[in-house]
């Protein structure tokens, strides 16, 4: 009779039952997260052995019903139907029983072999709430366990119930009895059974379910009789059954799927009679109360502002700190690494050095934000664990509301980085949740217009350089302009393209308050995280490879070569002439000659970054165990023919330094990137975007972060070691005609622009469509330039400073929210009016 | 369409300030906002209170037994209520 090895067991629940920590609490760590074929709702397996054998484990997508309405509920009927698991564990609160139950009808009406699970007991206990298990289970003809999934209570009972109920299943297949019973409607399923009966190409299906779904009107349950049979077998049955429901619906005055509501309820009102006990209870719960305080009118927006600036604060601001303890073990990885490589030559790299480097410099730039995510991702579990995140969407719905979204758009905006620092990956894998599609559209677009981590720098280092006086003011603009564009954005895209997607009321529960465990939360923030790592990871990684390519390719010209090795024979020789008379001679040229400068660099570098006395004290040291006899030509001081030494080989460095940063200029206008980059000057020029910033701009499609890498590759550090990337680009820029105005409009485009790779990546993910994430490539990209281009333009024509056409950007666009929002809000009421009407 | 007060002044959920008890009449929206209501446990002779409505005046909580639902004052003006006592 086993079809497979093992045993295969569903979850199956309503929302905030607990069905997802149950399942963690059957599994343990062994589970794997996917989507449901074809579609995006999460499918996590996960499997336990047990003294007989291993038990296979599914959580299905948490319902309220099993029928065709939502996409979740029709993932979830199409497993039990199509896989007909060997036992469905049904997962219940026992504190909300009667309610969880409609749901239990319906499995028990699909004759699957069930267990149900009682969760929550404590909280049931706590409201004085008594369960007969006993006659519970005598009266639904299935066994019953009470577990406490937050503290891993039951688990033993639940797995053994398992066992024990597939085993009987197997050597007697007993499926549970019909729960309800239907009355008037029963002679009518029973004849509509009777006409079923005879198909063997539906045989396989529950025929009495089958029976009443088709009653029911579900269009699943057509459209499946129709598949199965063909059109013209069909279609006579559905005539036939047609009839029957409008005698049926004539007869009674009432449609029949609510006739079969009201069974059920009543079904319920006498399977629990005299096995529940205490459930009425008056007094007040906690819960309640807490509500009182945090959902009051006045005080909810204060703990709401709250709760977002501690996690702010927690995540961002204390993660940002952590990050400097972190930061040297990468680097140190970086070192070993370079290390490792084959050293560089006087005048070009190996690739495979510079490959080598720039892919651990990528990934660093990454891996040092994973401190900051952990916490991130451990506040948001805190807040959704607790129930405080449906509450938040509760508060916050108006307004999202209005412009498209909705309430529960806020973790994914949140996530994303409101204000400062996020990421866009997890923001956009958090719109799952939203059960609106087209407001989940919404989100999803405009999630990546917040303000990730990695967009920070750039602002940073823009203001830096053009913004000393106006700073503070400038920050506040690009911190809260984010959800300022993402509202208009979200309004503009619902009233366009995304007009013809579905939508879906707003009908919530709100859950009771739980206090997160240590677990649950570490659990998740982990997951999170990880995921990060590894969407992210692979993904910048393979792009950091192409942008390498990209870079490099095709290479200097050969005459340019040849003209560059030239200038370094001349500029060896002027050493060698130098050190002629020096008896440092031997040891300074000829094959020590290359790894000395590189000696010499590496020290000047670990010397400039070292810290403190101690620090440099280290430097000394590490660089006198590396090579003793060279060092007497790096350090300060020393004899007088060391001095002479050190001098020349000073000089030698420069020259080389100089040469380099030719030949990689000159390299990179003639690579590919360049190329592109310089092609695009005729659109971008109307934005001031220069070809050097278009290479940053393209170059952060890959990763955010690279924009200001690349940056400062492109303004690379010349004889003035010390200078800042903002003093370099300062000067440059300035030099170039730059303006506080092209920054303005870089930060602008910056805002508006295109998703980096990895976050595109989770949009073909989350909308389970290419054409959705060439969307989100293309119309910020267009968005982003035809603003910069206007205020750029603009502002030039009008000789507007940088702040000032900053200041209209921003108050323009609130002045627009605040027209939108009031215009719909009158539209809103009097649609209201209008419905309330008609009645 | 009549005027709401003309049929005999039908009350919907939207009505209803927050501390007032009522019973669920019949639902006049279809399909899945309909399922959900009723999924929620919002089914016909169900007496539900008005909790709050949000800062914003919309949507409002209810509670019916252990639950809190929330909905928009769009899906409550679609449920038509009356008071408490049950209709005989």
């Amino acid at each position: 009779m086993s079809k497979r090895d093992g045993v295969l067991v569903a979850l199956a629940g309503q929302q905030n039952a607990g069905k997802s920590t149950l399942f963690n609490v059957l599994t343990g760590a062994r589970q794997h997260v996917a989507n449901y074929p074809g579609v995006t709702v999460d499918k996590k397996h996960g499997q336990y052995g047990d003294e007989v054998g291993t038990v296979y484990t599914v959580d299905l997508p948490g319902t309220y019903s099993l029928t065709s309405f939502s996409l979740e509920e029709r993932v979830a009927r199409e497993f039990l139907l199509g896989d007909r698991p060997d036992i469905t564990v049904n997962v219940v609160d026992a504190s909300n029983l009667h309610r969880s139950l409609h749901l239990t009808l319906q499995i028990l009406e699909m004759e699957l072999p069930s267990v149900l699970a009682l969760n929550m007991m404590d909280v049931a206990e706590g409201r004085g709430i008594q369960i007969d298990q006993a006659q519970l289970a005598q009266r639904l003809q299935v066994p019953v366990v009470a577990t406490v999934g937050r503290k891993g209570q039951g688990r033993d009972p639940l797995r053994q119930t398992i066992r024990a109920e597939s085993a009987r299943q197997a050597a007697t297949p007993t499926p549970p009895p019909a729960p309800v019973d239907y009355g008037a409607l029963e002679p009518v399923i029973a004849q509509v059974q009777q006409r079923l009966a005879p198909f063997k190409a539906i045989a396989d299906l529950p025929q009495r379910w089958l029976a009443l779904e088709l009653l029911e009107g579900d269009t699943q349950a057509v459209s499946m009789l129709v598949e199965r049979l063909g059109e013209v077998a069909a279609r006579p049955l559905r005539e036939e059954i047609g009839a029957l429901i409008d005698a049926f619906e004539q007869q009674h005055g009432i449609e029949i799927s609510d006739y079969v509501v009201g069974c059920r309820d009543r079904a319920i009102e006498r399977l629990l009679e005299g096995v529940v006990s205490g459930a009425e209870g008056g007094r007040t719960t906690l819960t309640e109360r807490v509500d009182r305080i945090v959902l009051n009118r006045w005080l909810a927006p204060a703990f709401l502002l709250l709760t977002v600036f501690a996690i702010y604060q927690v995540s961002i601001v204390w993660g940002y700190e952590l990050t400097n303890v972190t930061w040297p073990f990468l680097a140190k990885g970086r070192e070993l690494i370079a290390g490792v490589l084959p050293s560089a030559d006087f005048l070009v790299d190996p690739y495979l050095r510079s490959l080598g480097l720039w892919l651990v410099d990528s990934a660093n730039t990454l891996l040092n934000y994973v401190p900051i995510f952990l916490i991130l991702f451990a506040c948001i579990a805190i807040v959704e664990d607790s129930g405080y995140m449906a509450r938040i969407a509760f508060i916050l719905d108006k307004v999202l509301h209005r412009f498209g979204l909705h309430g529960q758009s806020t973790l994914p905006l949140i996530l994303g980085g409101v204000f400062a620092g996020g990421c866009a990956v997890p923001g956009v894998m958090a719109t799952k949740g939203i059960p609106d599609t087209r407001a989940r559209m919404a989100t999803i677009f405009t999630v990546p217009f917040m303000n990730c981590l990695a967009k920070v720098p750039l602002y940073t280092l823009l203001l830096g350089i053009f913004f000393v006086e106006h700073k503070s003011l400038m920050m506040f603009y690009i911190s809260t302009m984010t959800i300022i564009f993402a509202l208009l954005v979200a309004k503009l895209l619902t009233k366009t393209v995304l007009s013809g997607q579905e939508t879906s009321p707003f009908v919530m529960e709100l859950p009771h308050y739980h206090l997160p465990t240590v677990n649950g939360v570490a659990r998740r923030s982990l997951e999170r995280t990880w995921q990060y790592i590894k969407k992210v990871g692979t993904v910048v990684l393979a792009v950091a490879v192409v942008v390498f390519v990209l870079l490099h390719l095709p290479g200097l010209p050969a005459e340019r070569k040849a003209h560059f090795a030239q200038e370094a024979e001349a500029a060896i020789e002027r050493f060698e002439q130098a050190l002629a008379e020096n008896p440092y001679r031997d040891l300074a040229t000829g094959d020590n000659l290359v790894p000395l400068v590189n000696y010499y660099t590496d020290y000047k570098r670990a010397k400039l970054t070292a810290t403190g006395a101690a620090g440099s004290q280290r430097v000394t040291e590490r660089f006198q165990a590396r090579n003793a006899a060279f060092y007497p030509l790096v350090k300060r001081g020393g004899d007088r023919d060391a001095r002479q030494a050190a001098r020349a080989l000073r000089k030698l460095a420069h020259e080389r330094r100089a040469l380099r940063k030719q030949m990689h200029e000159e390299r990179i206008r003639h690579s590919v990137l360049g190329t592109i980059g310089r092609g695009m000057e005729p659109v971008t020029q109307f934005a001031g975007f220069d070809w050097k910033i278009n290479i940053a701009l393209l170059s952060s499609f890959a990763a955010r972060e690279s924009s200001v890498a690349t940056l400062g590759v492109l303004f690379q550090p010349d004889e003035d070691e010390s200078a800042s990337l903002e003093e370099r680009m300062g000067d440059a820029t300035r030099e170039g005609g730059a303006t506080a105005l092209l920054a303005v409009s870089m930060i602008l485009f910056f805002a508006l622009y295109p998703p980096c790779l990895a976050t595109t990546m989770m949009v073909k993910v989350q909308t389970g469509s290419y054409k959705w994430m060439l969307f989100s490539i293309v119309f910020p990209t267009i968005l982003g330039l035809g603003v910069a281009s206007a205020v750029y333009s603009i502002g030039q024509a009008v000789g507007a400073t940088g702040i000032e056409a900053m200041s209209a950007v921003y108050w323009g666009a609130f002045v627009l929210l605040l027209i939108i929002g009031l215009l719909s809000d009158r539209k809103a009421s009097r649609l209201l009016r209008q419905r309330f009407s008609e009645g | 369409m009549p005027k709401m007060p003309a049929r005999g002044g039908a009350r919907t959920l939207n009505d209803i300030r927050p501390g007032g008890r009522v019973r669920i009449r019949r639902h006049h929206s279809e399909g899945a906002v309909r399922q959900r209501l009723l999924d929620l446990g919002l089914m016909p002779n169900v007496v539900v209170t008005v909790v709050r409505s949000a800062p914003l005046n919309d949507p409002i909580e209810l509670k019916l037994d252990a639950s809190s639902i929330t909905l928009r004052r769009r899906e409550a003006i679609t449920i038509e209520v009356t008071s408490e006592e049950p209709e005989s």
